[in-house]
């Protein structure tokens, strides 16, 4: 089962911080993470593709799901 | 093929048509459109830095006082003594740049659909931090973007003043590697959204219809201004452009420390370099320490504020014109942060702490060392982010 990193509500760079965190202890897998604004979901998208990580994402009404794939 | 999670085309058609990847862009193509995206979002944000930075050297030629051209501390200061705030006669003035970049991240939030109502994290700890954070720019005179402005006209003050930023930007990231956290935001009624972009509306409409029963300075800063058109269309523009690029000059310093990305330290270069080609240009470009306008050459002073403004911001998540343009997209803990700004620069005022040209008051440095152990506290005190993985679940959860 996919990891998830609930980063709803948080301005950045919270979700970010989170995230690295997470995939910086993995060497490959599936990372989701949720984010519910745009400014967190380019930032994490940054932070992942950097590292070498797929991403992509999908919409759930005021939601972000970003799905981090290596 | 998966679209790239951050490839939703920017709001500007100018700058999409200025992308030199147009000619080889080809859509199926994963790698070239991932590289069109990078680019592209970079390219906005030093589009947003330069705009800025230029329009900031503008304001001047037209009125506003030097180095003074766009700074969101000294407006929001302005605006405090504009609404009586404050007893300051030279620091009163409803600045429209402020109003019209509210409403212009306001209207670029609504028309790309990234209006989120959101609150609840924390706001009164906001208020207070932001409160302590307009001490430490008060003492350094200015915010972030005016530091960048002062050096770019050659205001070597300024340089100090960044060097404290820097510093405090360092402190405020071992807060944050620590834990700190200011609790989830959650949903809220879109009332509360619409109430800080309508009101700066309301007041940028009565500005620009010749309003004249706000509080205005007959001298000092507060009475040079530009017209109020020009203020008011440069605000808007660096609205718009700010809330699509996601500009914060703090986020720049800290993304950088946090995660060597560059990102948004490319807004906070292309300001400096735009506003100091403006400057050369402009003939306005005088290296020094000593005679800079609304500058003192107090080192210490200069670098304390800043360093002061600089963890406060951190702490805050971005500097106040990130703030501004927050609130303007429907955060109502940003709105409560600007609400601290003005606030804070009141209570500088009132009770004689602000800096001036000649220097920083006893009463101000004393602030500026008590806000510094205050914010220290707060960043102390404020971790409580869960760290904890849980087996595969979800962590995140903090409050």
């Amino acid at each position: 089962m996919a990891e998830t990193v609930d980063a709803r509500g948080l301005l950045c760079p919270e979700p970010v911080l989170l995230t690295k965190k997470v995939i910086e202890g993995k060497q490959g897998g599936t990372v989701h993470v949720l984010v519910d604004n745009a400014a967190a979901k380019e930032n994490v998208t940054r932070l992942a593709e950097n590292k070498g990580w797929q991403v992509s994402v999908s919409s759930n009404g005021n939601e972000f799901i970003l799905i981090l794939s290596r | 093929m998966v679209p790239s999670a951050g490839c939703k085309p920017v709001g500007l058609p100018v700058i999409r048509a200025g992308v030199r990847f147009d000619s080889d862009f080809s859509p199926p193509d994963f790698a070239v459109m991932e590289g069109w995206c990078v680019m592209n979002k970079r390219l906005l944000l030093g589009v947003a830095g330069g705009v800025t930075g230029l329009s900031a050297v503008a304001l001047v030629k037209l009125g506003n006082p030097v180095n003074y051209g766009l700074c969101i501390a000294c407006f929001l200061r302005d605006i405090s003594g504009g609404l009586g705030f404050h007893r300051a006669e030279t620091v009163q003035y409803m600045r429209p740049e402020i109003f019209g970049l509210v409403t212009g991240a306001f209207l670029a939030s609504l028309f790309t659909g990234e209006r989120r109502v959101v609150g609840g994290s924390s706001p009164f700890a906001r208020f207070f931090l932001a409160f302590v954070a307009m001490i430490g720019m008060l003492v350094f005179l200015g915010c972030p973007v005016r530091a960048a402005l002062r050096l770019a006209a050659g205001d070597l003050n300024a340089g100090v003043g960044i060097l404290g930023l820097i510093a405090g930007v360092l402190i405020g990231v071992q807060f944050l590697n620590r834990g700190f956290s200011l609790g989830k935001a959650g949903s809220q009624h879109d009332l509360n959204g619409y109430i800080f972009p309508a009101v700066s509306v309301v007041i940028l409409v009565l500005l620009l219809s010749g309003a004249t029963f706000f509080f205005a300075s007959k001298s000092g800063p507060g009475s040079m201004h530009a017209p109020v058109a020009a203020s008011a269309a440069a605000g808007l523009i660096a609205g718009i452009l700010a809330q699509r690029s996601r500009f914060c000059m703090i986020g720049g310093i800290r993304d950088f420390i946090l995660f060597r990305d560059t990102h948004l330290l490319t807004g906070f270069l292309t300001l400096l370099i735009f506003a100091f080609l403006g400057n050369v240009a402009a003939g306005m470009f005088k290296p020094g320490f000593a005679g800079q306008s609304i500058a003192h050459t107090d080192g210490i002073w200069n670098f304390l504020g800043m360093m002061l403004a600089g963890t406060a911001s951190v702490l805050l998540g971005g500097c106040p014109l990130r703030q501004l343009v927050a609130a303007s997209e429907g955060n109502t803990d940003c709105a409560v942060t600007v609400a601290g700004f003005i606030a804070g620069a009141a209570f500088m005022h009132n009770f004689g702490l602000a800096a001036s040209p000649k220097g920083v008051p006893l009463a101000g440095q004393v602030a500026t060392v008590a806000g510094l152990v205050l914010v220290f506290i707060v960043g102390l005190m404020g971790t409580y982010r869960s760290s904890s993985v849980k087996g595969g679940v979800s962590y995140g959860g903090n409050g």
